[in-house]
């Protein structure tokens, strides 16, 4: 007995000694940064959380052994994203990413708790102390281009959308993508269907499902997972666009186009900044222009002369010369949102909550 | 707002499509709180047969073999509820619960490389000219063999309980599980069968959402059918065709909502996705008032010395 226990000691000890040299071999430079990362998907839902964490890997190649990475999937929204994001900080995380608009509160609420660590919310408003960041994608510019081949594409003049919350930045996209369908098809109609979460494949597939039999031919989606891809090519003559990530894998049809989402060289930047001790809060919103917002590959399903428009509109609003909510715009009840040749500036694109002019359907309150 | 943009005939096909994986698992259920066991881990043994269906159909490009292989995966799981329960004589909430909550961890490591992938489809069972029909075609005869062997199930343990020895047994298990015993049958080897069954149907029932509904595989996607399932047993009063009858009600609630929404008709959603449940605790609230409708040994550990 005696002998097994000064065994252990003597394994422990030596354990010990490895684990300190370790780290004294590691600690002339300087520490690694720990970086971590709050999912509301799983990293294989193909679309939303696919995206970051594919920049998550993207910057912890940039960064080599100087960055460790940590991510949690599958957390909900609310109070339990509180205790992931508390277990984080406490495990050393110098700058943890919170990447679901649900997040927004459970982050200031940590952050207020500690006051070291740097945090950045995507996609949310608050930032209720020094060391909370937002930052978000101008998704309605793509959902622009989306508008307008789907109001090209579409025979029935139905276009189906998939909406997961009634947020401001999904009613914008609805928005948005509805005026552009319209400018080029005065007779299109949108059916909207909200499914309350973000992810969940079943009640996304039953939802597309529901969409095409109502007479849908065109299904956009603002909730995570690829199902109504699946659900549209099972009907066969349906047309969708990735959402978030590029699922080319359902390309060439039915997805003919796609969103993506590029948070690579925003990680990169400011895990950078937190390395040279230059972070500072920030409210970022980039599009098309500055890169955050990828256009995917319109495929040979739509029209060539379909595609050189869309295109012709996504240079018009990278560089700035075309911008998708300019008057003359209507709310819904008719009343003037924007006057002819007036762009939306940025605090009521944030805070939108009504649908233009046009649109048939009510907002769900 | 149009309801004329809701076509009722594939609304109510949509029913079977939507009621298929709730009639499995309830089904499954059913039998094994019939046997005086309540295994809570119904969404863990679908999770799990959704995964393990979706792996082999993939691997085999055959559906049926990969239903076969969640059946054989849900049955798997179950056994080891059976062990902890039937043999270790632990408390059936928790060992429930427990397996709930390592089929769906379990289910995730197992689906790492399976994210994306397409499986093989399961085609619609031929009727010839029945299919034709106007209306009855389309509604009653053109599902897959999935949904009809659904049916046929529901038919077979309403049959076994009602008309055979074998389901006389069970049902004296489950009422009475010492007197049962006294009577010589094996209590054990009867409740640990039906857990079996129960887990085989689950694991069916989760590969219908992972092949047919969705079909593709994504973590946790069984999303609380399993829960639902476990309501309807008790919506049921523990009667094989009220399964069928609430499971018609309950995935038909789901298809209308989104019908509704899509006609456009503004309605709170959340009325109808906590309906199951209202309705449920409606149903145990007249329930208690006649007493009858559970099995009496339900959730009580046996052990013959006892």
């Amino acid at each position: 007995m005696t002998f097994t226990k000064r065994a252990a000691a003597k394994l422990l000890l030596g354990t010990a000694l490895a684990a300190t040299m370790g780290t004294t071999a590691f600690a002339d430079g300087h520490e690694k940064t720990k970086v971590g990362f709050v999912y509301v998907g799983s990293v294989n839902d193909g679309g939303w959380t696919t995206s970051h964490d594919k920049a998550r890997l993207a910057m912890q190649e940039h960064f080599g052994d100087k960055v460790e990475t940590v991510f949690v999937e599958n957390v909900a929204e609310g109070p339990d994203s509180e205790r992931v994001m508390t277990q984080m900080a406490l495990d050393g995380a110098d700058l943890i990413f919170t990447t679901s608009f649900g997040y927004m509160d459970p982050t200031n609420n940590v952050a207020a708790k500690f006051p070291d660590v740097k945090f950045e919310h995507a996609t949310g408003y608050k930032r209720l102390h020094d060391n909370v960041s937002t930052y978000s994608a101008r998704f309605y510019e793509g959902r622009a281009i989306q508008g307008h081949i789907a109001g090209k594409m579409t025979k029935s003049n139905i276009v189906g959308y998939i909406g997961s919350y009634p947020i401001p930045e999904v009613i914008r996209g609805i928005n948005s993508a509805f005026i552009h369908a319209r400018k080029v098809n005065p007779d299109v109609q949108f059916k909207i269907i909200w499914a309350y979460t973000w992810f969940d494949a079943a009640k996304e597939a039953d939802a597309a499902k529901v969409l095409i039999e109502q007479g849908a031919d065109v299904v956009l989606q603002h909730t995570d997972s690829t199902a109504p891809q699946a659900a549209a090519q099972e009907a066969g003559n349906v047309t969708t666009f990735g959402q978030a990530s590029d699922m080319e894998q359902y390309a060439p049809y039915p997805r003919v186009s796609s969103i993506i989402d590029e948070w690579a060289p925003y990680y990169i930047a400011r895990t950078q900044a937190v390395m040279d001790g230059t972070w500072e809060q920030i409210d970022t919103w980039d599009g098309i222009g500055a890169g955050m917002v990828g256009i995917g590959e319109i495929t040979e399903a739509v029209p060539a002369d379909v595609k050189a428009e869309a295109e012709a509109m996504k240079a018009a609003i990278a560089d700035g010369s075309y911008h998708p909510f300019t008057g003359p715009l209507n709310k819904q009840d008719g009343t003037v949102f924007l006057a002819e040749g007036e762009v939306a500036d940025d605090g009521a694109l944030a805070g939108m909550n009504f649908y233009v002019e046009g649109l048939d359907a009510e907002l769900p309150q | 707002m149009d309801l004329s943009a809701i076509n009722p005939v594939l609304f109510i096909a949509g029913f079977f499509v939507a009621a298929t994986p709730l009639i499995f698992a309830a089904i499954g259920e059913l039998v094994v709180e019939k046997t005086g066991v309540l295994n809570l881990g119904v969404e863990g043994m679908m999770i799990t047969g959704a995964i393990c269906g979706f792996a082999v159909a993939v691997e085999t490009e055959s559906p049926l073999l990969g239903f076969a292989a969640a059946a054989l995966g849900g049955a798997l799981l179950s056994t080891l509820f059976a062990f902890l329960t039937q043999v270790m004589l632990a408390n059936q909430v928790a060992s429930g619960l427990a397996l709930t909550l390592f089929g769906l961890g379990f289910s995730a490591l197992l689906g790492q490389s399976y994210a994306g992938m397409k499986p093989p489809r399961l085609e619609d069972v031929d009727f010839g000219p029945l299919g034709d029909i106007p209306v009855i075609g389309p509604v009653f005869f053109s599902h897959d063999i999935i949904v009809y062997l659904g049916l046929g199930i529901v038919i077979a343990v309403w049959a076994v309980l009602k008309f055979s020895r074998a389901g006389l047994i069970l049902r004296a298990v489950g009422e009475n599980h010492d007197a049962a015993h006294a009577l010589g049958f094996k209590v054990k080897r009867v409740r640990a069968l039906a857990i079996m069954f129960g887990g085989a149907c689950a694991g069916v029932g989760g590969a219908y959402i992972s092949l047919i509904r969705v079909p593709q595989w994504t973590e946790g996607m069984t999303a609380g059918i399993g829960w639902i399932a476990l309501a309807l047993v008790v919506f049921a009063s523990w009667r094989a065709f009220r399964v069928l009858l609430g499971a018609y009600l309950f995935g038909g609630l789901v298809q209308l909502q989104l019908n509704l929404q899509g006609a456009g008709v503004a309605i709170p959603v959340e009325y109808l996705a906590m309906s199951p449940y209202v309705i449920t605790i409606v149903v145990l609230v007249f329930l208690s008032r006649s007493r009858s409708a559970a099995p009496g040994s339900l959730g009580r550990i046996f052990h013959a010395s006892s």
